[in-house]
């Protein structure tokens, strides 16, 4: 067997692990998602998830992949395990956007628009970023950094998630009288489950965005990315629990893991660029701005009951400016462009697209569906049919 | 015959009902309930937001007794449940008309 040979087949090894590892996400969105959310709505959330993966992938196969990365071609592993990694990322950007409509979504336009998603809007924010890049040549050519996508997933599918809930309002009962009713997790362990599921596929998520640990160098910055991915989530996790218990004298659990992955998120646009120690940085100030945003979002009036804009659409700006903050060989303008031109086309294509099938297919669950819960209505199936309902 | 019927803190039943099985007390019905009282129950911090819980768990023991032991289990329950703070609950006396036993047909104070 030739050198060449080896390193192809070391690299489609890896490539396919970190594939396994990315769709592990899966159930970790479902189960965070599943323990955040009131009993009565955790099969629908449950539903929503696994039809995700398998809607989006089956559609990035048909069409998304092709749109993204131009042909079906690749000389360093085998096509299939690159596209086999990349079909992983898809359902992430839904997953994202899906977390926060929760417990008023109704599945099925919320899979047409699963459909447009990936197999139209995603493949173009990958397009212009890592793929064939059709903005190649004109003024909006992006050269922003950002290797396992802070903007191209996390800010894209939170941006998703912005337009939606524009159009989809608050859960009902949540804002009454100007007032903002709390609706507390129903499932701690979950969601302690699910954050930790994501942490580590995470180590899929960035370490194989690197793309090749065929050679010492390339399994060095494997090895790093990791580690850095890593640090940051720690970070974030100290840093929420500091701050709540600076300003609440509590430890809520809930926010300590929307600050792991608040951190997670911010150092996924270049932890390969980073020295050991500023994803400490990152990650810290990553966790901060989820305590401070979950609030912020809640004056205004933005009803996410996961928390996904704090933790995915925050920390993927904040973490795209970051590469151009700490990385001298990385121009600040370009991230800043790359920021602003996905959001534009990633907030107005979402809007767009989920306006039209609105007028068609409602997204927002009748109120009496609200109050009886949307196991009931849209599944059939109560995640917990021996539980009395709580009020 | 009378019905006594206290709602007390969760963590005071295995104390309450010592000190019933004690006085000669065989027998008793309990029940998970939530409720609240004067005091209104309490508020928590949910990320960062403030809200109140207004049912608080509660255990509700219910058990028939002959009349003439009805002080003594009041006074007793009293003494097992009371903590001084707010919330150690309430106890209701009320008047039972009948008893059967289902297995044997016995009627009132022999089915106690």
């Amino acid at each position: 067997m030739s050198e060449a040979d080896f390193k192809y087949i070391i690299d489609t090894f890896f490539a396919l692990f970190a594939m396994v590892l990315i769709i592990f996400m899966v159930p970790g969105f479902a189960m965070l998602e599943a323990g955040l959310v009131r009993t009565k709505n955790v099969s629908s959330v449950l539903t929503v998830n696994t039809m995700i993966y398998a809607v989006a992938s089956m559609f990035f196969l048909l069409i998304g992949y092709t749109i993204a990365f131009g042909s079906w071609e690749n000389s360093s592993m085998s096509i299939w395990a690159a596209f086999l990694f990349q079909m992983a990322f898809v359902g992430k950007t839904v997953n994202i956007m899906s977390g926060g409509v929760s417990e008023r979504v109704k599945i099925i336009p919320l899979m047409i628009f699963t459909v447009v998603m990936a197999a139209v809007i995603y493949p173009l924010v990958v397009n212009i970023s890592w793929g064939a890049d059709l903005l190649k040549d004109t003024v909006l050519d992006l050269n922003m950094y950002d290797l396992a996508g802070s903007t191209v997933i996390h800010s894209t599918g939170g941006w998703a998630l912005l337009a939606a809930i524009l159009i989809i309002g608050p859960r009902k009962g949540r804002y009454k009288n100007g007032n903002i009713r709390v609706i507390p997790a129903s499932n701690v362990p979950l969601v302690v489950l699910g954050a930790m599921v994501l942490w580590i596929g995470w180590f899929g998520f960035n370490g194989g965005s690197v793309g090749s640990i065929s050679s010492v160098e390339n399994a060095n910055t494997v090895a790093k990315t990791i580690m850095n991915t890593n640090t940051a989530g720690l970070a974030g996790a100290i840093i929420a629990a500091a701050i709540m218990y600076m300003r609440y004298r509590l430890l809520d659990i809930t926010m300590i893991l929307n600050g792991a992955l608040g951190g997670l998120v911010a150092i996924t646009a270049g932890p390969d660029l980073y020295d050991m120690y500023t994803p400490i940085l990152i990650g810290a100030i990553g966790g901060a701005l989820v305590v401070f945003a979950v609030p912020m979002f809640d004056k205004l009036r933005l009803d996410d009951p996961v928390g996904a804009l704090s933790v995915h659409l925050i920390n993927g700006i904040w973490g795209t400016l970051a590469v151009g903050i700490f990385v001298e060989s990385v121009s600040i303008v370009d991230q800043l462009k790359g920021i602003v031109v996905v959001a534009l086309f990633a907030f107005v294509s979402s809007y767009a697209v989920i306006f039209v099938i609105n007028k068609f297919v409602k997204f927002r669950a009748e109120d009496d569906v609200q109050v009886e819960g949307l196991d009931v209505n849209e599944v059939g199936v109560e995640a917990y049919p021996e539980f009395k309902r709580a009020i | 015959m009378k019905k006594v019927e206290a709602v007390i803190k969760p963590f005071k039943l295995e104390d309450v009902k010592d000190a019933l099985a004690e006085i000669g007390i065989d027998g008793m019905t309990v029940s998970e309930v939530k409720g609240y009282g004067r005091q209104k129950g309490h508020s928590e911090l949910y990320r960062g937001a403030e809200y109140v819980v207004d049912f608080l768990p509660k255990i509700r023991m219910e058990m028939v007794v002959a009349e003439e032991m009805v002080e003594q289990v009041t006074v007793t329950i009293v003494e097992a449940a009371r903590t001084g703070k707010i919330g150690d609950g309430k106890i209701f006396v009320s008047d039972i008309e009948k008893i059967i036993r289902i297995r044997t047909g016995e009627t009132d104070e022999e089915a106690i």
